[in-house]
């Protein structure tokens, strides 16, 4: 079925386009963070440079192995004899350093961490927002803890991302480059030598934990198991007691719980190796760089001073890149959840038509000719017609399954009738070509299964007018009959509903749901089966208080309780999507028909025989005092 | 309402790790291992400067290569040694986490297997996941790791500074003045940085709450128009996040920074005042050297030390949680002298079991709810001969299930006495009862795994011929001739794959199997079409015939069919006698009859 013009068509986004577009806004922060490492990197060379010079050439007498403007300098101010008279100078350069360092790491870290919130505030807001807009169709077809799943998880899953991995790739590359280009002044041959090693030792991280995590996905399913069985186990506690199976489910709790702890001990057997044979590789390439690198000087090529410098710097890079190979294996998992996150973000939007007219919504609701089906379904009502007068009541009738919710859906505009397939028109003017909101804002309807917010009662009667003083509240929750219920609770309109708070009945909660409809005061009122959970004598109550209380609405009612439809202006009975019969209360029960048979049966529930197969006059049950 | 989670003591608290050791005892020689090899490997990084200091000295100094295969030989074989610690190290410390947990898990599910019904009414299934899936999980992984963290870099920081104190005591205490700082530091950051973020877990929670709203009520905000009030609500949500991230964020980025700061000052004063020693010839160089690298050398554990320390505060807290529920009591319990006789829930005695004919009497019965106030049965009196159907009606919340859960002595009576063929139930193992009693619920859980071993859940030792015999009494055959594989098909978890209609055959047919003297029975409210509507008819008259029943019940033709009828409203129960009787006083269940089954009318009109 086609949605017309509610639906968008939806713009595809690539996983690429989908980061550029969660980034946007926060490139200036990351630029920000970018240089901060730079900062800190350099500065974190230099604090311990700081402590050798001391070391080497103040205190011992080797050369200054610094540049030379640097050396000039030291030897403007008085050279080494000056330094050494004021050794705090020299230490006071290592804390300088070490203040800048930590300056710029911090000013690093709070750089990435607004960009990285400011994305996530944004991406979050986006998808609520885009959730919220989505047609109601996509809200019936989705599971809502899968999206929930997708909202919390898989955004949180992007901020350990952004806030973790990416600033660390980026330090561990900085680093890299700084302690190369160093390296390099100081023997291009052995900085090649060390540089060989880098993609050996990547790839090993990045191949073997991408292997390995194989085996994690096998162990995380065997903790996903057990944790299901221990959870099924609870939630079942009532079938386990009731057939005594305790010593089962021990039993079977003890295998899934051996296995999970085999498996990871399994596991372990194989990370040992991997960590051993990762830092063997590490410390293989350092024994190399000395090795050579004492032969180079040995050799006359480097200079003491170059060689502990190398070496230092060459270990100093070393366990950054072999923490980077794990990072890239680990990104796989990040595409996942950004796909996952695509999914939701690629549906199409319901889209408001600035065009579409609003007209006054007073006048007669027409259902002329109309067809529908959801999407992949067979038909569901087949060439509805009727009229509902302005400021009248139409009652409908029907079975479960019988379309009668589907037609209110179609008058909120909730669904659109597809072209070629009826129209209906409020006042003479299809809905079709009327904007959305104004359709839904002038349509008054209470859902069969109402969902109230975990806000107080006052809040969630209110919802579409927060602004309201408490009188016209409760003037609503009033002609509800549940303003008396209300004030019962002990913190009366303040009560925070749900699972924080007061757990309604299924008859308060339709209740309050009709006050907050009414609050709405809309010309067209519609209630879906909204008093099914009433009593009936509230049930007359509310309907008679509907009735003074706004005489100028159009009012459906649609029930399975003929009282409830009764005294409606007229009386449609839809049964099987078709409209079997129509009429007042009178014509219809003077008519042969399903109409009549309910409401006989209805109506005569006190006459009803009991099957008598059940009381065997052999036993006998005796009650004594309640 | 909310279950609200207990705030534990924030000081450290011995007592309450030591109710870890009989968990860890099994372990010691394991940890003792681990603890073996950290200190091999810790070793080793200590030897491994050496090596530099020697390849500078022996063949850089003075320009000879000779004797450079035996020495990187020599280094070959630290490193070899040292990849064999580590792997034995990760292996041992692994099978420690994994093994301590599974033990104490174990240890927590099997008491969760005798708790009370009053426990599991009162706490969340999350709750009692938590406990035993993270809780657990956490402190092995501390047990098996960080524990021994402690331990060495305890040590480690103990022997630097013995050291220093010997080369120069003086130059060792200016270092140690900056060491408490950084310990300070850590503890005051740490515990920060630890509000901070459980400030953001409250957000992160307020998030996820909006996101269910927001997508549970989604239809609701349509019909009312409110989507872009709701995305306002929701930004003030994130932007909150956003502060209370930036916070986090604000504290952990000085952290490290002054962490680092502390370090290089302690190096600068080493550095100024060795130097100063060294110039003045009260140092030598190489004591100097050695000391700057011990300086430096000591921050990283300091601070690791302290960082483990705050970590074991949010660590003790699991360690209470999981103690604390294997201190929870369960309120229903046999007697020594029951148990003694009939066995437990996991060695029951079945040979001094009395068979169980199914009268039953409650007499005289009392009963509130371990946490509730009003008592909501006074002096209750009921006959239920063997064979009878017992109705139970009322709305939704009434409080249908407290007989039955009396009944079944899920809950004892607070006053008065359950007889069961003429004596006290109490008098019998809680198991000799329940092996007697068949359960189906209105939503019946199902565990994951094939129809077949479902069914069987109602007799272990049932034969496959007998599983589909039990099926095919209750006509359940029909149902799962259905599915594709038949009984071997999976029911997924917790029997998602099924719909409730399914699910109620197969757990008719399990009922039917156990062969049960009592039945008890909780009707589905949601519909089913009409053909397994029927087979579920037929299903409960057969399990009915000849066995003492309760039922919980919603469909007429149950309700009339049984032999008395309880009518309950608030708990209490205000109406009872035969649907005859009850119908005639127009009273509530009169009430109650024409609201509840005006939708049965509609079928029974257009059948």
């Amino acid at each position: 079925m086609k949605q017309a013009k509610t639906q968008q068509p939806p713009k595809q986004l690539s996983r690429a386009g989908f980061m550029m577009q969660t980034m946007r806004g926060s490139w200036g922060w990351m630029l920000a963070a970018a240089v901060g490492t730079v900062l800190a990197v350099v500065f974190n060379f230099l604090t311990p440079q700081a402590i050798r010079v001391t070391l080497d050439s103040v205190l011992d007498s080797k050369p200054f192995d610094l540049p030379d403007f640097l050396v000039q300098w030291i030897e403007s101010i008085g050279g080494r004899s000056y330094l050494a008279q004021n050794l705090i100078l020299c230490a006071a350069a290592a804390v300088v350093f070490s203040v800048f360092a930590g300056g710029a790491t911090f000013f690093c870290r709070i750089s990435m961490s607004k960009a990285c919130e400011g994305v996530l505030e944004r991406l979050r807001n986006r998808l609520f927002g885009h959730i919220q807009r989505l047609p109601y169709q996509w809200h019936v077809s989705i599971q809502t803890g899968d999206i929930i799943q997708r909202c919390t998880s898989d955004v949180e899953m992007l901020r350990n991302f952004l806030s973790g991995q990416l600033i660390e790739m980026f330090r561990t590359i900085v680093l890299v480059a700084v302690a190369i280009s160093w390296m390099f002044t100081m023997s291009s041959f052995l900085t090649w030598i060390s540089i060989a090693f880098i993609p050996v030792v990547l790839l090993y991280s990045g191949v073997f934990f991408n292997l390995i995590s194989r085996r994690f996905r096998t162990a995380d399913e065997a903790e996903g198991t057990l944790s299901a069985t221990v959870q099924e186990n609870l939630t079942g506690v009532r079938v386990v007691r009731a057939f005594g199976r305790e010593a089962y489910e021990v039993k079977n709790f003890d295998e899934k719980n051996n296995r999970f702890a085999t498996l990871w001990v399994k596991l372990g057997k194989l990370l040992g190796p991997y960590w051993g044979i990762g830092d063997f590789v590490t410390a293989l390439q350092i024994l190399v760089i000395i090795l050579l690198g004492t032969r180079e000087a040995v050799e006359g090529r480097l200079t003491l001073g170059q060689f502990t410098v190398f070496v230092s710097y060459n270990s100093m890079m070393a366990w950054p890149i072999r923490n980077l190979g794990r990072i890239l294996g680990d990104m796989s998992k990040m595409s996942v959840s950004i796909d996952r996150l695509r999914e939701i973000l690629n549906a199409g939007e319901e889209t408001e038509d600035p065009e579409g007219l609003t007209p006054d919504m007073h006048g007669d609701i027409v259902f002329d000719h109309v067809s529908f089906g959801y999407e992949g379904t067979p038909e569901l009502l087949h060439d509805i017609c009727f009229t509902v007068p302005a400021g009248k009541t139409v009652g409908i009738l029907g079975g479960t399954g019988s379309g009668k919710s589907t037609l209110t859906y179609l008058l909120a505009r909730l669904y659109d009738v597809a072209p070629g397939s009826g129209k209906i028109t409020v006042g003479g003017v299809d809905l079709r070509e009327m904007r959305l909101s104004h359709v839904r804002k002038n349509v008054g309807l209470v859902l069969q299964e109402p969902f109230l917010f975990s806000k107080t009662i006052q809040e969630n009667i209110a919802a579409a007018h927060p602004e309201r003083p408490l009188d016209e509240i409760r003037a609503a929750a009033k002609i509800a009959a549940v303003d008396e219920a209300i004030e019962e609770f002990p913190d009366g309109y303040d009560t925070v509903v749900g699972e924080r708070g007061v757990t309604l009945s299924g008859g308060q909660k339709q209740r309050v749901a009709i006050a907050r409809m009414l609050m709405e005061q809309t010309p067209i009122k519609v209630f879906d089966d909204s008093l099914s959970a009433v009593d009936a004598e509230t049930d007359a109550k509310i309907r008679a208080a509907l009735k003074t209380g706004m005489s100028d609405s159009t009012v459906i009612l649609i029930s399975h309780r003929i009282t409830t439809i009764q005294h409606a202006d007229c009386i449609i009975v839809l049964d099987d999507g078709r409209i079997a019969q129509q009429g007042t209360h009178d014509e219809l029960c003077a008519e042969d028909g399903i109409y009549r048979r309910i409401w006989q049966i209805q109506n005569s529930v006190d006459d009803m025989p009991a099957d008598g197969q059940g009381s065997d006059p052999g036993k006998e049950v005796s009650a004594l005092g309640v | 309402m909310a279950y609200e989670e207990q705030v534990y003591n924030k000081s450290f608290d011995l007592k309450i790790w030591a109710k870890l050791l009989p968990f860890l005892k099994p372990y010691k020689w394991r940890m003792f291992i681990v603890v073996l090899m950290m200190v091999l490997t810790a070793a080793i990084d200590v030897i491994n400067p050496l090596f530099l200091r020697y390849a500078i000295d022996t063949f850089i100094e003075p320009g000879t290569l000779e004797g450079i295969w035996p020495f990187a030989a020599l280094y070959l074989a630290s490193i070899l040694f040292q990849v064999l610690t580590v792997v034995v190290f990760s292996y041992t410390a692994t099978y420690v986490e994994m093994f301590l947990g599974r033990d104490m898990k174990r240890a927590l599910f099997v008491h969760l297997q005798e708790l009370s019904f009053n426990y599991y009414n009162t706490t969340p299934v999350g709750y009692m996941m938590a406990r035993t899936m993270s809780d657990t999980g956490k402190i092995a992984s501390m047990a098996a790791w960080s524990l021994v963290d402690i331990f060495w870099n305890g040590l480690y920081v103990l022997g630097v500074f013995g050291i220093m104190l010997a080369l120069n005591w003086k130059l060792a205490l200016l270092i140690m003045l900056i060491v408490p700082l950084i310990a300070v530091a850590t503890v005051f950051f740490q515990g920060k940085i630890l509000k901070a973020n459980r400030e953001i877990r409250a957000a992160n929670s307020k998030i996820t709450g909006a996101f269910n709203e927001g997508i549970g009520g989604a239809r609701t905000s349509k019909v009312l128009v409110i989507e872009e009030e709701n995305c306002s609500a929701f930004q003030k949500l994130t932007n909150s996040m956003y502060r209370s991230s930036m916070r986090a964020s604000m504290l952990s980025a000085s952290f490290v920074p002054i962490v680092l700061f502390c370090g290089s000052l302690a190096t600068a004063i080493v550095l100024a005042r060795g130097g100063y020693l060294n110039q003045q010839g009260l140092m030598q160089f190489g004591t100097l050297s050695a000391f700057i690298s011990y300086a430096l050398g000591i921050f990283e554990p300091t601070q690791q030390l302290a960082r483990i320390f705050a970590d074991f505060i949010s660590i003790q807290a699991s360690i209470e949680r999981v103690t604390g529920l294997l201190e929870e009591q369960p309120n229903v319990t046999d007697t020594p002298e029951v148990i003694e006789k009939y066995g437990d829930a996991f060695h029951p005695r079945k040979e001094n079991w009395e068979p169980l004919h199914g009268d039953l009497e409650f007499r005289d019965v009392t009963f509130r709810y371990p946490d509730g106030g009003e008592n909501v049965l006074e002096h209750f009196n009921l006959k239920v001969p063997q064979g009878s159907t017992i109705a139970i009606v009322g709305e939704t919340g009434a409080g249908k299930s407290t007989i039955v859960n009396i009944a079944c002595r899920f809950f004892e009576p607070t006053d008065g006495q359950v007889l069961i063929d003429g004596r006290d139930y109490r008098e019998r193992s809680q198991l000799w009862l329940h092996s007697n009693i068949g359960y189906v619920l209105q939503n019946p859980h199902l565990f994951s795994g094939s129809v077949r071993e479902n069914i069987r859940y109602g007799r272990l030792d049932a034969t496959d011929e007998e599983v589909e015999a039990a099926a095919k009494l209750v006509s359940a055959d029909r149902i799962v001739n259905r599915l594709e594989k038949g009984y071997d098909s999976d029911v997924g978890e917790g029997g998602d794959r099924l719909s409730t209609g399914e699910k109620q055959m197969i757990s008719f047919a399990r009922a039917v199997l156990a062969d049960p003297p009592i039945f008890v029975l909780d009707e589905a409210t949601s519909s089913v079409d009409t053909e397994t509507e029927q087979l579920i008819q037929n299903a409960i008259s057969h399990l009915l015939t000849g066995r003492t029943s309760f039922i919980i019940a919603h469909r007429l033709s149950t309700i009339r069919k049984a032999d008395l009828i309880l009518v309950v409203r608030n708990g209490k129960i205000i109406e009872q006698g035969s649907h005859r009787d009850l119908l005639r006083r127009k009273g509530y269940y009169y009430d109650l009859y024409t609201k509840q089954f005006e939708e049965e009318a509609w079928k029974t009109a257009k059948a």
